[in-house]
């Protein structure tokens, strides 16, 4: 059962194969059981059990609330949760207690959802290895797949050469994709969403900007940052969305246009589709693999009859340095707050003058990576530097968005690229390279989409000649979800992604396959 | 993209009338003139040319002094500027405090409709230019009371700019001619106000109330066109009363809903500008007057003691009289200015541009809004010069009182009395008994119609000017009686019997045959002295004009 896709599960909840509270109980033991993966933070066990009665109630009433209601799913632990604690992985935030849920919590808590706990990142979110919270690195729930022990080498497979998530979001990846919830919130600034999904193997839907609400999203970039959705089909994540998506009075960008369903066709069609291969993202350090199957998706697409044509967006290489310039600075003013007067962490080291206590408490409570941001960020927005860093830096970004303005204005509906460089790395490997550089990296195909506020989305494609998954990204314009999404569906169908094969989950029954997605894809090495 | 969100947050009330203006609460004595009592009082504290009076010595010239203001007035909102708390003085320390206003992480700003209302009427008022389209940002820095680390305002392209401030001015020796004088807008910004920070020195903490985080303020920015403590009290009340006009902000400076920082430098006229104080937090215009002169007075002792004037932060030390140098511990602030990226443009719309499928909720129209502008208190004054045929100071003073204007306006409708009697009566007669007990307006014992009947049965030459005084003293012991009770009560009416006058006037004649002596050697105080002798015999219930008349017929004079 959980191995199945939320729109599976739901039609089981709805013919009564499984109750809300077998549905719960089961995640919950997986979850146990898979507690080595370090995706949760915090399992919120007894509200899960609560909200499952709920649910189990209303079924028997036969007034369900929809689609979600009875499904697991879980938060990144950047959401506001109330009551439930909300850390950041960060000292700043432990034992901080919201007293009120994210708009996109209680949205879908008010469509009967089940919320399993909250999910590990990277601290504030500021990372793309899920390695650098203070609860530890989430580990790639990959690493203990049939398929990976089998195609790598023998040194791999020693515990200590376990595989990242990727990130920030990797709590809420790792947890959609060892299958401990049908659906996982994760937030997404310069690719947190899509780069643990694609290392993960899930689908990683960062929406438009403005499409879904940011309020109680604890910020990291609030010009960039989006709620994204991990799911294990693209059908999932249209659900999901169809429940997020639209003006919140509480968050002043999301659009007022009223938003249309989210249903996806059941046959998506591509053909007489334009498919713009970016040209500038074919660059030396992509993976021969993923540069293979990227010729190879763009085919696909050709073969279905949509045009494939190569476009340019010129200042593409200017992107990640602008990008960090305007994350740095947000960074700096956004955590301005932490200062241990009115909540989270506050030192009892020195209390002899006001300053004394911020400076030890911000000391204390954030790691090297965010108090690095803190200074960077001040540094550009001084008098004397904000024209020099700032303002230029915004300037490269409106050339960022006018390169996409003008290859969607000439006809593409949608850009294919790749999601990563490479395929997940081992946590050894990852913590080689400081966490600046991992996101620069990291970050390369995605964070320019966030400068932009377009749509995008991770599909997985292939396994790896490791036995690794590999995404390729869809990106759509502004606003145009559906279609993107549209596009994702079809492709997804082509490339029948492998299921993951965890060998102590299939020893005890917990994961049954049930549609033959067990069979090598289209898309091989 | 994403279109400006507002939120609704209407007014408490439009105008402030129960409020006790500050400066009124001040003043003391009953020495009520015709003019402007705010004026007058300046007089005797601004020395308003201290700078002037400065005799050049030999081969130096006169200083010239130059003072800017920053104002920041509350907006008087039933909410905050970007969140639904309740706007309420004086409420339990922390009551009116939303998650946003503590700054909890993922909380987010929501412009409220009724402060851009108040700020763009403000701006139409003073005759600026308003934008169509203004931006928030953010000025960074750590204080206890500011919870986010920084505050939103508008720094780079505020709501409204390049407007005009019309202010009189009283000159000549019993400040009896009235002068105007302008003084130019740079800018008026919306922005938050910050909380309160307590500091409990004997225990050494620091308590912090939120109550006031978060609140509408509109900064007006006065370009430096002023040169003594008197011109920019005077400013500031004008604005005060445009903004209370308004329904801007209840502008009340006692309960800080009006603060004021001068930035004060002098210079020798045609040479460069001196370098610049800034006197901070003045919370009533007579300290405001009281710290520029101070600190014109301070800059020039030190420069010409050989001194130099520190570009620094200063406070008022209203006990000794006295600017204070300001603990700046960080040095020189770098605010680390940067756009709000949780607002959008704030976009304006004029009749013209309204985008036909708006939601009515989402546009606000200049051209609306100024349409709605009430009278402003210059043209209330110009007002009641034309219609009532007033001297422009009783103008000033009508409108110098919260309520005042109202009352007179009420007594004028009922009264049949000459608007010219009206106007004596309530700025000197009533007015003066409000000073004397220190009330407001609202507070009178006296209604309007009782005044009204009051000057009517004046009017009618029922009773004598002497009585009706007599008549509002009783009625100002509010124990219900109308003035014609009272009037009848205590015989008071004015003897119509022309032939009883007579009797009285002939027997005063022959009682005293010296003053009658002296009156016929054309001494002039003879005759009143006569007059006087007369009211006297008739208890004061005697018309004085008629007993004169019928003196000088009996005298043959």
């Amino acid at each position: 059962m959980l191995g199945r896709t939320l729109r599976e599960v739901s039609s089981a909840l709805k013919q009564g194969h499984i109750t809300p509270t077998e549905l719960c109980k089961k995640c919950l033991s997986l979850i146990k059981k898979t507690k080595y993966l370090n995706a949760y933070i915090t399992v919120s066990e007894e509200v899960a059990l609560k909200q499952a009665e709920e649910s189990e109630k209303r079924y028997k009433q036969g007034q369900s609330l929809g689609d979600l209601d009875g499904i697991p799913v879980a938060v990144k632990d950047n959401f506001s949760t109330s009551g439930i604690e909300t850390t950041c992985a960060s000292n700043m935030l432990k034992g901080y207690l919201p007293p009120y849920n994210a708009t996109v919590v209680q949205r879908l808590l008010d469509q009967g959802a089940l919320l399993m706990g909250k999910t590990n990142l990277d601290e504030f979110a500021m990372g793309s290895g899920s390695t650098d919270g203070v609860f530890g690195p989430v580990k790639n729930p990959w690493t203990y797949s049939k398929q990976y022990r089998e195609r790598s080498r023998q040194d791999a497979q020693e515990d200590s050469h376990w595989l990242i998530t990727g990130g920030s979001s990797g709590g809420s990846a790792a947890a959609v994709a060892a299958f401990t919830c049908f659906a996982a919130l994760g937030s997404d600034t310069g690719g947190s969403t899509r780069n643990p999904a694609a290392h993960c193997g899930t689908v990683g839907f960062k929406p438009s900007y403005g499409l879904v609400s940011r309020h109680g999203l604890i910020p990291l970039v609030n010009s960039m940052d989006v709620p994204g959705i991990f799911t294990r089909c693209v059908d999932d994540t249209a659900i999901v969305l169809g429940v997020l998506a639209g003006h919140d009075p509480k968050d002043s960008t999301t659009v007022n246009d009223p938003v249309k369903p989210t249903t996806l066709p059941s046959v998506p069609d591509v053909s007489g589709l334009c498919i713009g291969i970016p040209k500038e993202y074919l660059v030396p350090e992509l993976s021969s693999e993923i540069r293979s199957l990227w010729s190879q998706a763009a085919d696909l697409f050709e073969a279905e009859g949509a045009r494939v044509i190569e476009v340019c967006l010129p200042h593409t290489c200017y992107s990640i340095v602008c990008y960090h310039v305007l994350c740095t600075s947000e960074v700096a003013s956004n955590m301005a707050r932490f200062d241990g007067l009115q909540y989270g962490h506050r030192s009892a080291v020195d209390m002899s003058s006001t300053e004394a206590l911020y400076a030890a408490t911000r000391q204390e409570g954030f790691n090297d990576v965010v108090k690095g941001r803190i200074l960077s960020g001040n540094f550009f927005l001084l008098k004397e530097n904000y024209e020099n860093y700032f303002v230029k830096a915004q300037k490269v970004r409106r050339l960022i968005v006018n390169d996409f303005v003008n290859v969607f204005g000439s006809g593409v509906d949608v850009l294919l690229t790749p999601t990563t460089l490479t395929q997940a790395v081992p946590y050894l490997e990852f913590i080689k390279e400081d966490n600046r550089t991992r996101s620069a990296q990291d970050d390369i195909f995605t964070q320019a989409v966030n400068m932009a506020g377009l749509p995008a989305v991770n599909v997985p494609v292939a396994l790896s000649s490791q036995g690794l998954p590999i995404g390729l990204q869809l990106i759509g314009r502004a606003f145009c979800d559906q279609q993107l999404l549209t596009v994702a569906k079809w492709f997804e169908k082509q490339v029948q992604f492998p299921v993951i094969q965890l060998q102590d989950l299939m020893d005890d029954g917990s994961l049954v396959p049930e549609n033959g997605k067990l069979t090598s894809g289209s898309l091989t090495q | 993209m994403a279109a400006p969100v507002l939120r609704s947050g209407f007014p408490g009330r439009r105008w402030a009338l129960a409020w006790i203006d500050d400066c009124s609460r001040l003043r003391s004595g009953s020495q009520i003139g015709p003019i402007s009592n705010w004026a007058r009082r300046q007089s005797s504290v601004a020395q308003p040319s201290l700078h002037t009076a400065q005799k050049p010595r030999k081969g130096e010239h006169k200083w010239a002094a130059v003072v800017g203001l920053e104002i920041h007035a509350q907006i008087s909102s039933n909410s905050k500027l970007f969140s639904g708390a309740q706007v309420c003085f004086a409420a339990p320390p922390n009551s009116l405090v939303s998650y946003f206003d503590a700054s909890l992480p993922g909380t987010l700003p929501v412009l409220n409709r009724r402060c851009v209302e108040a700020a763009v009427m403000a701006g139409l008022a003073l005759n600026c230019h308003i934008n169509k389209k203004s931006l928030f940002d953010r000025k960074h820095y750590f204080y206890s009371d500011l919870p986010a680390g920084y505050q939103i305002t508008q720094q780079r392209l505020p709501i409204a700019t390049n407007g005009h401030l019309t202010y009189s001015i009283y000159l000549g020796k019993k400040h009896s001619q009235v002068t105007t004088k302008t003084v130019r807008i740079k800018q008026i910004q919306l922005e938050q106000d910050s909380g309160k920070s307590l500091h409990d020195d004997l225990r050494s903490q620091t308590l912090i109330d939120l109550n006031r985080a978060g609140i509408g303020l509109l900064e007006v920015v006065l370009e430096p066109d002023l040169c003594c403590g008197e011109e920019a009290a005077l400013a500031v009340r004008e604005l005060q009363l445009i903004l209370q006009a308004l329904g801007a902000s209840q502008a009340n400076m006692a309960e800080g809903q009006l603060r004021v920082d001068a930035n004060i430098s002098v210079h020798h006229p045609g040479e460069a500008l001196g370098v610049r104080t800034e006197v901070k937090n003045l919370n009533s215009l007579r300290f405001l007057a009281k710290a520029i002169d101070y600190e014109i007075q301070r800059q020039i002792t030190e420069l010409e003691n050989g001194g130099e004037i520190l570009n620094e932060t200063r406070s008022f030390d209203y006990k000794r009289g006295c600017t204070m140098p300001m603990r700046d511990k960080e040095g020189k602030q770098d605010y680390r200015f940067m756009p709000e990226p949780n607002l959008p443009p704030l976009v304006l719309y004029d009749d013209t541009s309204v985008p036909p499928d708006a939601d009515p909720q989402q546009v606000i129209s200049i051209d609306r809004l100024r349409d709605m502008l009430p009278e402003l208190p210059s043209a209330t004054r110009e007002r009641l010069v034309q219609q009532y045929g007033m001297l422009p100071e009783h103008s000033f003073a009508l409108l110098n009182e919260v309520g005042l204007l109202e009352f007179f306006q009420n007594v004028i409708k009922e009264t049949r009395a000459e608007p010219k009697k009206v106007t004596n009566w309530v700025l000197n007669t009533f007015l003066c008994y409000l000073k004397h007990q220190n009330l407001a307006v609202s507070e009178s014992p006296v209604t309007p119609s009782a005044l009204a009947e009051l000057l009517d049965l004046l009017d009618s030459k029922a009773i004598s000017s002497s009585a009706a005084k007599q008549v509002f003293e009783e009625l100002w012991r509010g124990e219900g009686k109308t003035a014609a009770q009272i009037v009848s009560e205590q015989q008071l009416e004015l003897i119509q019997d022309e032939e009883a006058l007579e009797e009285l006037c002939q027997a005063t004649i022959e009682g005293h045959p010296q003053v009658v002596m002296d009156v016929k050697k054309r001494n002039p105080k003879a005759i009143n002295k006569l007059v006087g002798l007369v009211r006297k015999a008739s208890l004061s219930r005697a018309d004085p004009a008629l007993i004169k008349e019928i003196l000088e017929k009996k005298l043959s004079l």
